[in-house]
């Protein structure tokens, strides 16, 4: 059984009176042990539908469904606690909350070491459990905190908004070991909103998403050599299912 | 009047008076006369003479002791006006606790306006810790109007940390400092208010001698339909270092008001002021709700922090 469904989702905001489609009718399935990574032009819909999963935006029609279980109606509370986690392309900062205390909010019942996990994460904890989520972080300080409240989670599925972006490169090789070891040593689903082709390279499964809709492939080199010849439009309109480039869509 | 703290007494002095050691020497001042009195060799407290209140002397050189003067109003309708004058001897280290507590269950109202003059003498190292917070079931107001004159005199060393997050209606604090010659100030303000709450807090300070410096960092949170006014003076007649820092948050219909303002009177004074009124941001809430938290639970977790 899959371990995510979405059936027919569709996200639309308010725009100057009348309601705008971000999402627009989309199906797909997501499987535990694998890593997705999802591409696509700016704009395109790729944060909402992370958002939409998550329940930060929630669908205005469709159906969520987690190992089985409708969850279309949970809020972002509830999605957490069936083992949903989001990792934020731009990580808040919480003046005078301490690192600590924030992972230890995180780690709920999962038992993990907070001090294990910020050394996963590349942080010495003697320099950083006390240390108060402000302005005094640099960027990629943020990412690796960020990294960190996920996971020091027991999840189903981890989703991560450009965890690439506003990190230098010592940070980008961590977080690529970070994503193979998730992979390696647990169950958790890994969806990567991302334009990055060395995390393009780890997926299982790349998801086009552009102007609301999506193109979902399976065939991850064909991709990539499409999007090294600049060619997105072809690949937006092409479509492969069962593991096979299959042409372009009709 | 009561003559031994009862049990409100007791819980209102673990709230403002917990320094986390016993001090060396205290005076208890219930529903407006001293009730309790302990004096150490090198601290003294005497009753003033002429108007209610003490003096408490710090001989020279006293190091690592802790003395504490909180005030406790367990009766309604008592309106306490105290006069303390607290003078540091030199080269000393210590920490004073002065907390005032009110637990009114009555529909009369309960006020305390506590003056305190510090003299910090040269070299001397003071912490001053500061709690107020106000109970009770009753309709009458917890008042608490305390004013605090500073002179910090050269190479002393003051650190104040005033906290007041719970239970007072109305407050208006009025804090005057006076630094000299390589003198340094840090003033920690806290302050929370929901429901009708009203608090000013009014903080000037006068920078007299090079190379003095001063930090005062305020925050604040408002909540309900409370009102907060903050003034911040830093005037700077020397070569010295300022900084003020005013952070509030505000909640439902509450209002702030943050004027900071510095004044420069010499070329080589170096100050800055930073003043930042707004409510919780969204993805603040989000995230910890994203690990779990519901939305009122990460209010108060970010408002904890806030206010550490």
């Amino acid at each position: 059984m899959n371990l995510l469904e979405l059936k027919n989702i569709c996200v639309d905001i308010p725009d100057e009176g009348d309601n705008k489609a971000i999402l627009k009718d989309i199906s797909i399935e997501f499987e535990s042990g694998k890593i997705y990574v999802i591409t696509g032009p700016n704009g395109g819909g790729k944060s909402t539908f992370a958002k939409c999963i998550m329940g930060i935006m929630p669908q205005n029609s469709g159906n969520v469904f987690l190992d089985g279980e409708d969850i279309s109606d949970l809020n972002i509370v509830e999605r957490n606690k069936k083992g949903i986690g989001y990792a934020f392309q731009s990580p808040a900062k919480f003046k005078g909350l301490k690192v600590g205390r924030f992972l230890e909010l995180a780690r709920n019942d999962s038992g993990k070491s907070i001090t294990h996990t910020l050394k996963d994460v590349g942080l010495n904890p003697d320099e950083y459990l006390n240390r108060s989520i402000d302005n005094s972080f640099s960027g990629g300080e943020l990412k690796r905190i960020e990294l960190a409240s996920i996971l020091i989670q027991d999840l189903k599925l981890a989703l991560f908004d450009e965890p690439e972006a506003g990190i230098d490169l010592w940070s980008f090789k961590l977080l690529i070991k970070t994503f193979k070891r998730l992979n390696r040593f647990t169950d958790t689903c890994i969806v990567i909103i991302s334009h990055q082709e060395r995390i393009m390279d780890m997926a299982d499964e790349i998801v086009v998403i552009d102007k609301g809709e999506i193109a979902q492939m399976t065939y991850k080199n064909k991709l990539l050599s499409i999007l090294n010849n600049n060619d997105l439009e072809k690949c937006q309109m092409t479509c492969c299912e069962g593991g096979e480039y299959c042409g372009e869509r009709g | 009047m009561a003559k031994e703290v009862d049990q409100a007494g007791k819980s209102l002095l673990e709230v403002i008076a917990d320094t986390g050691k016993i001090p060396e020497a205290m005076n208890v001042r219930l529903n407006g006369h001293s009730c309790d009195r302990k004096v150490s060799e090198n601290i003294d407290i005497c009753n003033k003479k002429e108007k209610p209140g003490i003096n408490v002397t710090i001989k020279p050189n006293t190091i690592d002791e802790t003395v504490s003067i909180p005030v406790v109003i367990t009766e309604g309708g008592i309106n306490d006006i105290v006069y303390n004058t607290i003078d540091v001897g030199a080269g000393s280290n210590i920490t004073i606790s002065a907390g005032c507590g009110i637990h009114n269950d009555s529909d009369g109202c309960s006020e305390h306006d506590g003056i305190h003059e510090f003299i910090i003498r040269e070299n001397a190292k003071v912490k001053y810790v500061e709690n107020h917070y106000g109970e009770g079931n009753g309709s009458g107001d917890k008042i608490l109007n305390p004013k605090t004159k500073i002179e910090v005199m050269e190479n002393a060393i003051a650190e104040l940390d005033m906290t007041q997050i719970e239970g007072v209606d109305s407050t208006i604090r009025d804090t005057e400092i006076i630094l000299h010659e390589n003198a340094r100030i840090v003033v920690t303000e806290r302050l929370m208010t929901s429901g009708n709450q009203r608090a000013d807090s009014n903080i000037d300070v006068n920078v007299e001698g090079d190379g003095a410096s001063a930090q005062i960092i305020s925050k604040s949170v408002a909540k309900g339909n409370s009102i907060q006014n903050f003034n911040m003076t830093l005037t700077g007649n020397s070569k010295c270092k300022g900084h003020i820092q005013c952070d509030s948050i505000i909640m439902d219909n509450a209002k702030v008001a943050s004027t900071p303002k510095i004044f420069a009177a010499n070329t080589e004074a170096e100050l800055i002021h930073e003043a930042t009124v707004g409510r919780i941001a969204n993805e603040q809430l989000t995230k910890l709700m994203t690990i779990g938290i519901t939305e009122e639970e990460a209010e108060n977790i970010i408002i904890e922090g806030f206010l550490e």
